[in-house]
């Protein structure tokens, strides 16, 4: 019963994963680009909605909210910072997102100060007892939402025009140009869906997880071992690849003791790249 | 490299020849982690000290109790005032090094205090000993910072062996009081405040024949803990004794919550239990969680009762046990260096190990202040709190208990 418990548990926690690491891989997808402030994002979609708590209202206010703000933010970050860092060295373009974390790090404490905030408890807060397994309502609707996510952004991509223009853009730039597409708009759509993404993750995670400014630290190196053991790039392959991280961490976490699941988690993560370099569902 | 310390003698014998005697600020240097995970503790411990600061600074005839406060300024060093200089650690212990060098080597401070995370305590008051200013320790608990034979450091806060002896003679306690305990399980971070303790706990349980059923370390900046739980749940003790920080400890109780599985009881030790977010986030479904603590707020009035209403109009929230325990570090530093009439490194050490203050002199419920050999204070003392409501209400022992304690907790139910 309790083995039955840790899985349950460990799908529910790879759920979340899956949720926050997808935004993730969509950027590198689009734009062969790392944004190390990711977890930032997060840690910011967590702040809207506890800003949007203070008006009394729930998360169903407060996440599609936190995925507007955030929509907004990485549009902005791409108009402001990318498109310029990207006619720069590979290294300046990695370089520009650590500082870019710091920035809004450091702002989020100045703004928020260090205190740990939880959000007050919503309907969602509760837990279903599924005949003496628990299922966290908030986590469940964060696997729902990352399944979503994943179908709506595959459908995206391999099924409509939009998604057509921006596979374009990050096949080749100057070709895309030629052909009438405008790449700064579907980059900056790309960056939009990427933060909104992680700032959804963020408000949902916001119900169970106590946060402060520092957060995305916690956060951005799980995504980075989900993304890549996904493969770069794979929205499905994050979701896959959130799961199982996941449920490893659980059982192992309850098979051999919690202080060894992050060895048995990463001992997979490097057996797997050792034998499919670019990830589960990576193209080379 | 002879030149250099021959300059640096020059430097510092003219330093020394042009001070005043008298009305010279005396800079101490305060390590804190105003950053990072433990950033809140951190800040509302430096807020502690700075009101210290301030009430020895300006003039309090109502907190004359406490040694060197009253007058304004330090009265034997001609009216002196403390000036604080902090620096932020980040919970680093490489940091905390090199902050400790900067605030020697160019904020010249006279002395030192800090640095909560126990792991920083360490690697800082090597840097202090090295350069010979003394560091007054008023928060970090694990054993090994002091006992290595240093004489520049000097810790006022009671320390993991005296209240791991608590902890198992409450059990005891309970257990003669008809209350069933067959085993515990002591779950605790990965650093060196989590496992020095639990490594006393475990040996004080073994001396005193109380079964440890599991003992569960993990890494306090951990998203998750669902195994944890899970694992406890297995093994189903009766006691769960926590050595945890912030994030960690509201993560536990929200587990606990989301798992349907609550231990008969619980105890915190300080720290995460003790942070000021931890009621106001998950107070509701931790009622009757123990922790302990040396400070309680005491009648209006009373001294105590004065230091938590400024405390609270400085900072909005209730004074701690752990920013208590700092600002306790803090006056005795300051009264060694009023008896030194010096801030001379050499004279405020002297003096710190002549420190004999009683309990009247002190903000915290200990028997008083006096240093051994390792710079450990042995009159320190510590009591079992119980959440109830929002409040933390001193239960054990009996003598200082103000409610009979509440057993089994009752948690959210």
């Amino acid at each position: 019963m309790i083995l039955l418990q840790a899985a349950v548990s460990g799908l529910l926690l790879g759920a979340v994963y899956a949720l926050f690491s997808s935004g993730l891989t969509l950027i590198w997808g689009m734009m062969n680009f790392i944004n190390f402030a990711h977890g930032e994002f997060v840690m910011l979609g967590m702040y809207v909605a506890l800003v949007i708590t203070w008006g009394q209202f729930g998360p169903e206010a407060y996440t599609p909210a936190a995925a507007i703000v955030l929509f907004a933010l990485g549009a902005i970050v791409y108009a402001g910072l990318i498109r310029h860092v990207m006619r720069g060295p590979m290294l300046s373009q990695i370089l520009s997102t650590f500082g870019l974390a710091l920035l809004l790090r450091y702002a989020a404490f100045y703004v928020f100060k260090s205190d740990f905030r939880t959000l007050p408890d919503t309907s969602l807060s509760s837990t279903l007892d599924l005949g003496g397994i628990y299922v966290s309502k908030a986590q469940l609707l964060a696997g729902v939402v990352a399944g979503l996510l994943a179908i709506g952004m595959h459908v995206l991509l391999t099924r409509t025009a939009l998604g057509s223009r921006m596979l374009a853009v990050a096949e080749d730039r100057s070709a895309a140009m030629l052909m009438g597409i405008r790449p700064d708009r579907m980059q900056a759509l790309a960056w939009g869906l990427s933060a909104a993404s992680a700032g959804i993750a963020g408000a949902l995670m916001a119900i169970a997880y106590p946060f402060s400014p520092s957060v995305g630290e916690t956060f951005v190196l799980t995504a980075f071992v989900v993304v890549s053991l996904g493969g770069f790039g794979s929205v499905p392959g994050a979701v896959i690849a959130g799961l199982t991280v996941g449920l490893v961490q659980a059982l192992a976490g309850y098979l051999i003791g919690p202080i060894y699941k992050d060895v048995v988690v990463y001992a997979m993560f490097v057996g797997v790249l050792w034998i499919r370099p670019q990830g589960l569902l990576g193209t080379v | 490299m002879r030149s250099k310390t021959l300059l640096a003698a020059a430097a510092m014998a003219m330093a020394l020849a042009i001070t005043p005697a008298s009305a010279a600020d005396v800079k101490i240097g305060a390590l804190y982690p105003l950053s990072g995970n433990a950033a809140n503790a951190g800040r509302s411990a430096l807020a502690a000290i700075q009101l210290a600061v301030d009430i020895i600074n300006s003039p309090h005839p109502d907190l004359s109790a406490l040694p060197s406060v009253g007058p304004g300024g330090l009265a034997n060093l001609g009216g002196a005032k403390i000036v604080l200089v902090s620096a932020d650690h980040q919970g680093n212990p490489a940091e905390g090094q090199s902050q400790t060098l900067r605030l020697i080597t160019q904020e010249k401070v006279a002395a030192l205090i800090g640095a909560y995370q126990s792991n920083v305590s360490f690697t800082t008051t090597a840097v202090a000993e090295r350069y010979g200013i003394p560091f007054v320790v008023g928060d970090s608990v694990a054993a090994n910072i002091t006992g290595r034979g240093f004489k520049w450091i000097f810790r006022t806060t009671p320390i993991a062996s005296d209240f791991a002896a608590n902890y198992m003679q409450f059990i005891n306690d309970m257990k003669k009081a008809g209350h069933k305990v067959d085993s515990i399980a002591i779950v605790n971070e990965n650093t060196d405040y989590g496992t020095s303790v639990a490594g006393t706990l475990l040996e004080q349980a073994k001396a005193k024949g109380i079964t440890v059923a599991v003992q569960i370390p993990y890494s306090a900046n951990a998203t998750d803990v669902t195994a944890q739980v899970l694992q406890l749940k297995a093994k189903n003790p009766d006691v769960v004794i926590f050595v945890s920080y912030t994030a960690d400890a509201i993560l536990y109780m929200k587990t606990f919550k989301n798992l349907g599985y609550l231990p008969t009881m619980m105890i915190g030790d300080d720290s995460g239990f003790s942070d000021p977010t931890f009621v106001p986030s998950v107070g509701p479904i931790a009622q009757g969680v123990m922790n302990r603590s040396s400070w309680a707020v005491g009648e209006p009035g009373s001294v105590t009762y004065k230091i938590n209403e400024m405390f609270k109009a400085k900072t909005g929230h209730e004074m701690d046990d752990t920013s208590a325990r700092s600002m306790q570090a803090m006056l005795v530093l300051a009264d060694a260096i009023n008896r030194a009439g010096s801030a001379e490194p050499a004279k405020v050490q002297k003096a710190l190990q002549e420190t004999n203050l009683q309990p009247a002199q002190l903000m915290m419920g200990w028997r008083g202040v006096k240093f051994d050999q390792t710079g450990q204070n042995t009159l320190a003392a510590t009591y079992l709190i119980q959440l109830h409501g929002k409040d933390y209400v001193p239960v054990w022992p009996e003598k200082s208990a103000r409610m009979p304690v509440k057993w089994p907790m009752p948690g959210w139910k």
